[in-house]
């Protein structure tokens, strides 16, 4: 058994979500490569090989990986595959978007967004927006998974892997890049944050949001988050949404502001460790899901926390 | 130009769905079903480049009971032109899903298919990157923009971190995304107009797919129940609550 773990990373650093991943597919039992396809991202490379329990890196270097776009992604992976068997991405949106590529390609079905292992052939996902989980046994001859960040602890650092260089595969492909505008933040990334503060409509202005939020974001040294409504209504940007169609979260603390708790939103949020629900309407539905529940108006509630912590 | 648009008959977004004492899946008896909403945006896209004058057929699929025809008549009703039904009462996986689309596209040719990016019954988000594999197309998967102009699609994609614009070749895959557009309504009008819109009824053997699953469904359980919580009086008591769990 062996096992391609696809790393992900933006060049410059490599993403949690890929020690993740590699703790997921360490629960196969086999040999764990990496794959690192990027551009100028030899430092990814070396990273990836201080990964614990990883057996080799695979680096790939060229124009086409710099933003590692599907069809050259495919074109890589795909007759890699022949000496693995087992493919486990992370389900971030570079995963989620290149691997069902390499999944049709080798003939097989994906297993998306497992939360855990049960054998090498058997798997755990959630559905129905998390409210349901389902086991499923894969009777495909290889595995391609994406993988739940949320649901497995990071693989330490300390190995030692070496790095092979695997040519790039010939282009042109069907796709280009034209830009990009990332949102700026020094915040901490809102999937692999500790606190998470996340406001929803009920904040009803971006100015009131910036102004109550950010405060206690920063006491709290917290990333923050969005329910749809507020994205939709302009108070937070689209990359700030927690739920099923956002981000999936899980920190040590969750503090939901102003947010009633559709179930579209709680898929993104109820693995928290402890949830705190700020709210006016007591029958609102995340005090059903929130260790501590202050039944109060945010206006006041908020500034009032902020200056108590 | 021509759009193929695929859709899917699902539970209801606002169903709370119950799990099956015997653990065998989740009860859709005498459930709401309705269209995936990413579908419904899906339809609304195509249907919005018609309006514009850059297309001229939208085509709209489902692979499902035959109840999926009210699915189909809900796009039909929305503004696309005809329907095509493939019948069958199993459970269709997406990589089969795919083929079937792939058949229907090399019978169609379509300049572009637009698909939702998740159903919300399985969130599995692959059909439509997988059909892009299988016709070697290139895809702009979770889209919020969509701009067509001599021959090229730009699509921009809500990713980690921000958007990202690509520049795809015709044809292409599109997958929507929630902030992609607001789905319209259909009119009562359009409604009755919509009874009238051919649907085409065929079944996966037409095409030749098989649609047996690759992945059989061990159980489906709850999702672990979260213990009940307190309410607190005031923020001074939520501070020390927290403080003395360590979390703050």
């Amino acid at each position: 058994m062996a096992v391609l773990v696809l790393a992900d990373h933006d060049n410059e650093t490599l993403s949690d979500a890929t020690h993740k991943t590699v703790t997921a597919a360490k629960a196969m039992g086999g040999d764990i490569d990496i794959l690192v396809a990027g551009k100028g991202a030899g430092g990814i490379a070396e990273a990836a090989s201080k990964i614990d329990g990883v057996r080799k890196v695979l680096h790939v270097d060229g124009d086409a990986f710099e933003k590692q776009l599907a069809e050259a992604m495919e074109a890589l992976i795909v007759p890699l595959m022949d000496g693995y068997d087992a493919f486990f991405a992370p389900a971030t949106t570079m995963g989620k978007n290149c691997t069902p590529r390499v999944a049709a390609k080798l003939d097989v079905m994906q297993i998306s967004d497992i939360s855990g292992v049960i054998d090498a052939d058997t798997f755990e996902r959630p559905i129905y927006a998390g409210n349901a989980m389902m086991t499923v046994k894969s009777s495909d001859a290889k595995k391609v998974v994406t993988v739940r960040g949320t649901s497995f602890d990071a693989a330490g650092e300390g190995g030692s892997a070496s790095v092979e260089t695997v040519d790039a595969p010939a282009g042109p492909f069907k796709s280009a890049f034209v830009e990009e505008r990332i949102v700026q933040s020094d915040r901490p990334e809102l999937t692999s944050a500790k606190t998470i503060v996340s406001g929803g409509r009920a904040l009803g202005s971006k100015e009131e949001f910036d102004r109550l939020m950010i405060p206690l974001a920063d006491k709290l040294g917290a990333g923050i988050g969005a329910s749809r409504a507020a994205v939709d209504a302009g108070y937070a940007p689209n990359d700030y949404q927690v739920g099923q169609t956002g981000k999936i979260v899980a920190p040590e603390l969750y503090i939901a502001v102003g947010i009633s708790g559709a179930i579209q939103h709680l898929a993104g949020m109820k693995d928290s460790k402890i949830i705190v629900a700020i709210n006016k309407d007591e029958e609102a539905p995340i005090f059903q899901v929130a260790d501590y529940g202050l039944v109060a108006d945010l206006f006041t509630a908020v500034p009032e926390l902020t200056d108590a912590l | 130009m021509k759009v193929l648009v695929p859709v899917k008959r699902v539970i209801d977004y606002n169903v709370k769905v119950r799990v099956k004492s015997d653990q065998s899946g989740v009860d859709l008896a005498n459930v709401k079903m309705s269209m995936n909403p990413f579908d419904e945006i899906s339809v609304e896209e195509a249907v919005r480049l018609k309006e514009k004058g850059v297309v001229e057929e939208v085509v709209v699929v489902s692979v499902g009971p035959q109840q999926a025809q009210e699915t189909l008549r809900t796009a039909l009703a929305m503004g696309a032109d005809r329907g095509i039904l493939v019948k069958t009462d199993d459970m269709v996986e997406p990589l089969a899903v795919a083929k079937i689309l792939q058949k229907i596209v090399g019978e169609e040719s379509p300049d572009l298919v637009i698909l939702g990016k998740q159903a919300i019954d399985d969130d599995s988000n692959q059909t439509g990157q997988m059909l892009g594999a299988l016709l070697d197309w290139p895809q702009g998967t979770f889209a919020s923009e969509v701009v067509i102009e001599d021959g090229k699609i730009t699509v921009t994609r809500e990713v980690d971190g921000g958007l990202q614009t690509l520049a795809l070749q015709t044809p292409a895959i599109v997958t929507t995304d929630l902030r992609l557009n607001e789905p319209r309504y259909a009119s009562l009008p359009n409604i009755m107009k919509a009874k009238k819109k051919p649907i085409d009824e065929k079944t996966p053997a037409d095409y030749g797919v098989d649609t047996a699953a690759r992945l059989s469904v061990v159980k489906v359980t709850e999702p672990p129940e979260r213990e009940a919580g307190e309410k607190v009086e005031d923020v001074a008591e939520l501070v020390s609550k927290l403080k003395s769990k360590g979390a703050v």
